[in-house]
């Protein structure tokens, strides 16, 4: 029981250590899959979405962390 | 018996295919390795390869219906949240904004907090681990199938993949010492970009996307997530003075 609540410790931890940059990378894949859900025939949008989203999080919460 | 004549196709397309899906898989493990020890990297291949030795004895006969764009979805999600955390905190390291050994300061000052931050990034390392020899065994198991089942070659396609796996695993020793020699931070930030790149392309296949190029955009996309970090640190900056603690 130690075991499995130290492993979703880890898990949590993982996503909410870093203030909003997990939650802004889960955003732009569930952008993605919106995308490419609702347009099925332009796939490379989803892509797009899923790659510019992930550096401009990146950069955002870079920035966002130099200025605190 | 089988002819040679009709096992070399599949014995050489099962070894090309998982030679791609063995770099991929050791470029993180050997990654993870040299960042954070051989210890969490090799315990998470090796758990790594027990679970995929268990997934395909138990589900062997099912493994071409287990449902891989979802499981592409989840491993490249989690390799996103990893790597882009990784690789935040390596930009800001390089720009002066946090000390460049800050968790090595912090357990010299013997703090409970940080053995527990220590034992966590040792345990994300070997998931990091765990997971890429996991999804790219269970990649190389479908090359196997896809090249060898239905045609009676599985053997043959195994053994080509076997051999694959084998020569990557012997580069993998090779280089692992030159590798130790570069700076602590300058490997992290690779490792995040690496990492980066990866859980673009899974997530992406996961959801259908076509990337241009195959397994070749991962490349791409390390590109990018290179040239955008080192933007970042150059943006924000700081004099060498203000960054000393």
């Amino acid at each position: 029981m130690t075991l499995l609540m130290n492993v979703l410790h880890e898990l949590s931890g993982l996503f909410f250590d870093d203030g909003w940059l997990a939650p802004a990378i889960l955003g732009v894949a569930l952008l993605a899959a919106a995308v490419a859900a609702s347009a099925p025939g332009l796939p490379l949008a989803a892509g797009g979405v899923l790659l510019f989203g992930c550096l401009g999080v990146l950069f955002g919460n870079v920035v966002a962390k130099a200025r605190r | 018996m089988i002819a040679w004549t009709t096992a070399a196709p599949a014995v050489s397309a099962a070894f090309l295919g998982s030679l791609v899906e063995a770099v991929e898989a050791l470029t993180i493990v050997l990654a993870v390795a040299t960042v954070r020890g051989w210890r969490p990297a090799g315990l998470g291949a090796l758990a790594g390869l027990g679970s995929l030795a268990l997934i395909v004895l138990v589900l062997g006969p099912f493994l071409d219906r287990v449902p891989l764009d979802v499981l592409q979805l989840v491993i490249g999600v989690l390799l996103l949240l990893f790597g882009m955390r990784w690789l935040s905190k390596a930009i800001l390291r390089a720009a002066g904004i946090i000390p460049l050994h800050d968790e090595a300061f912090a357990f010299a000052a013997g703090t409970a907090e940080l053995r527990s931050h220590e034992a966590r990034l040792a345990w994300l390392a070997g998931l990091a681990s765990f997971k890429a020899v996991l999804l790219e065994g269970l990649e190389v198991a479908f090359i196997v199938i896809a090249v060898g089942a239905g045609r009676g070659l599985l053997v043959p396609a195994s053994l080509g993949a076997l051999a694959a796996c084998a020569l990557v695993a012997a580069a993998g020793f090779v280089v692992r010492r030159p590798l130790a020699r570069v700076p602590e931070n300058t490997l992290k930030f690779a490792v995040g970009v690496m990492l980066s790149a990866f859980g673009v392309f899974w997530t992406g296949e996961g959801l259908g996307v076509p990337w241009p190029g195959e397994d070749l955009a991962i490349v791409g996309f390390a590109a990018l997530f290179l040239v955008a970090a080192l933007a970042a640190v150059a943006v924000v900056r700081r004099p060498a003075a203000e960054a000393l603690p």
